[in-house]
């Protein structure tokens, strides 16, 4: 067996304040492959953007927080990484998409120079570099890329915008995307344009993708497999066909059930009772 | 006139803003927020909104309200032409309609106690109760949005996403209102959390006779919440059926347009 381009085993991260010591990840295995999509679906709190985070080490230091387990990045322990290291994986092998691209993108630079930033920390030897944004910018459908790399963030649509976070992800070649909710912030039109030029980079790049979602609807149209967080735990993990059409843990089940489908209408949403499913 | 058995009428409603430019401020230009709107709400239905950011969808709900400016058109309420009266003779509309806004997080303001922010409508438009029967009215409202009375004293910041919004919906039932603008009320919600809220929504409704705008982009929360459905963009409303119609058989190319853009489980 080939081995996944990032393995995680046995995750626990939890977060220590005066109120008390919070388990927001207790014990998770998964593994990304190269070119595959691994979608992670679950409620707010269960776990899922901090395990992401984790990837990097991207959360703050002990005694805040504390991650334990391991994480191993194509054969190198990513817990066991010095800070400069770890500033190389960062944005050049493992890149990041966030939920607000308004809230994302620094106001007070142009769009422009958000992305020459990422450039010239990894890839100094890039002599023109406002070549290579207004391709970045291309790639990802901005037309008139050479106006608009003076752009100001808040001159964007929500669309335009997360098309610049993506462009501004991309521009290292990374092998790992990690999008947490990308178009939970956009309209049905954009989301799928949005979702279309995510598909069309994974089969041009080959890059592995690892999408936080809680849409449903995009886990069955875009990710190989998927796992279902809950309470800082996977409680069920496979190929999206069958754990869409036949899910096995009840809470699952029960998330697929709360969810209004166009053209079945109902009466009544179903709920979750959470505590009924935890015991 | 307007049929006594609709809450709302709204004919022809334009929202324009001017552009001004140069040193001048000469209007140049406007933008058509809204741009020509007319529908009707029946008396204890819900009618849905549906449209993408920019299509004029939650301004029409805040010219309603009065919260923005209306540029020609009328409102009836009730048979009464709303839409242009002054500040003064709208005030007890401003009792009757109430709004619900989408962001749970930044509509509760962080420094007041819960108990507050549900009494401050009764401070402004029920000046004689005392202070007790507030209390009692701030405890019954908690209960009737499945909140613990327990919870009075708290933040908001001590809630998750969607007890703020059942705060949010206290609040804008404190007042006894009619009517409710709901802009987008689920749309940062969780699925599970966003089914709850629908569904208290619905049994409000059913209690105590409420009638319904209710503006979202998610068009499976609208066909599932709504008897009638208008489709918005730009400005305009370019299909308006009921529920069951607009997803069996759309007329409109927009609004299949929508619908083709929802990726299906």
């Amino acid at each position: 067996m080939e081995t996944p381009l990032l393995s995680v085993k046995d995750l626990r991260i939890q977060f220590n304040s005066r109120e008390g010591v919070n388990e927001a990840v207790k014990g998770i295995n998964f593994d990304i492959e190269a070119g595959k999509t691994l979608a992670v679906v679950g409620e707010s709190g269960s776990g899922k953007s901090v395990s992401a985070m984790a990837l990097t080490r991207l959360l703050p230091k002990p005694p805040i927080c504390e991650i334990n387990g391991q994480v191993h990045y194509d054969g190198q322990d990513v817990m066991a990484m010095s800070s400069a290291d770890l500033r190389h994986i960062r944005g050049k092998e493992i890149a990041y998409i966030f939920q607000e691209p308004s809230v994302s993108l620094n106001p007070v630079f142009t769009i422009g120079s958000q992305i020459a930033e990422a450039i010239k920390l990894h890839m100094p030897h890039i002599k023109d570099v406002n070549a290579h944004i207004i391709d970045a910018l291309d790639k990802v459908g901005i037309r008139d890329a050479e106006k608009r790399i003076k752009d100001y963030p808040h001159q964007l649509s929500g669309g335009m915008q997360q098309r610049v976070m993506i462009a501004m992800a991309l521009v290292c070649e990374p092998r790992i995307l990690v999008a947490d909710e990308p178009t939970t912030a956009l309209d049905v039109t954009i989301q799928a344009q949005i979702m279309d030029l995510l598909r069309e980079v994974r089969e041009r790049t080959g890059m592995a993708i690892l999408l936080i979602t809680h849409n449903f609807g995009i886990v069955n149209h875009f990710a190989d497999d998927v796992a279902v967080m809950f309470r800082g735990e996977i409680v069920e993990r496979g190929p999206v066909d069958q754990v869409l059409s036949k899910p096995e843990h009840p809470y699952t089940q029960a998330l697929l059930d709360c969810i209004p489908r166009l053209g079945e209408k109902r009466e009544r949403l179903t709920t979750i009772d959470h505590d009924k499913l935890a015991v | 006139m307007s049929n006594p058995e609709n809450i709302l009428e709204v004919k022809d409603l334009k929202v324009h803003y001017p552009v001004k430019t140069g040193i001048l401020q000469r209007v140049t230009d406007s933008v058509k927020a809204v741009d020509g709107v007319t529908f009707e709400v029946p008396r204890g239905k819900t009618v849905g909104l549906v449209g993408e950011s920019g299509s004029g969808k939650t301004t029409t709900g805040r010219a309603i309200v009065k919260l923005a400016p209306i540029t020609s058109g009328t409102i009836w309420y009730n048979g009464e032409d709303i839409g242009n009266l002054g500040k003064k003779p709208f005030f007890p509309y401003r009792k009757k309609i109430q709004m619900i806004f989408q962001d749970p997080f930044n509509s509760l303001n962080p420094r007041m106690r819960i108990s507050r922010i549900i009494a401050e409508p009764l401070d402004i438009h029920f000046k004689d109760m005392s202070p007790s029967d507030k209390m009692d009215r701030v405890v019954e409202l908690l209960k009737k949005v499945g909140l613990d009375e327990s919870h009075v004293n708290r933040y908001p910041h001590e809630f998750s996403g969607g007890q703020r919004q059942r705060i949010g919906i206290a609040r804008a039932l404190a007042v006894e209102p009619e009517f409710m603008v709901c802009d987008e009320p689920v749309s940062a919600l969780d699925v599970s959390v966003q089914a709850q809220i629908v569904n208290l929504l619905k049994d409000l409704q059913d209690e105590l006779g409420l009638s319904y705008l209710f503006i979202a982009h998610d068009l499976a929360v609208i066909e599932h919440i709504s008897d009638d459905v208008l489709v918005m963009t730009n400005g305009k409303i370019v299909e308006q059926a009921s529920a069951e119609d607009i997803y069996e058989n759309p007329q409109h190319d927009y609004t299949r347009k929508l619908l083709s853009a929802v990726p299906k489980l």
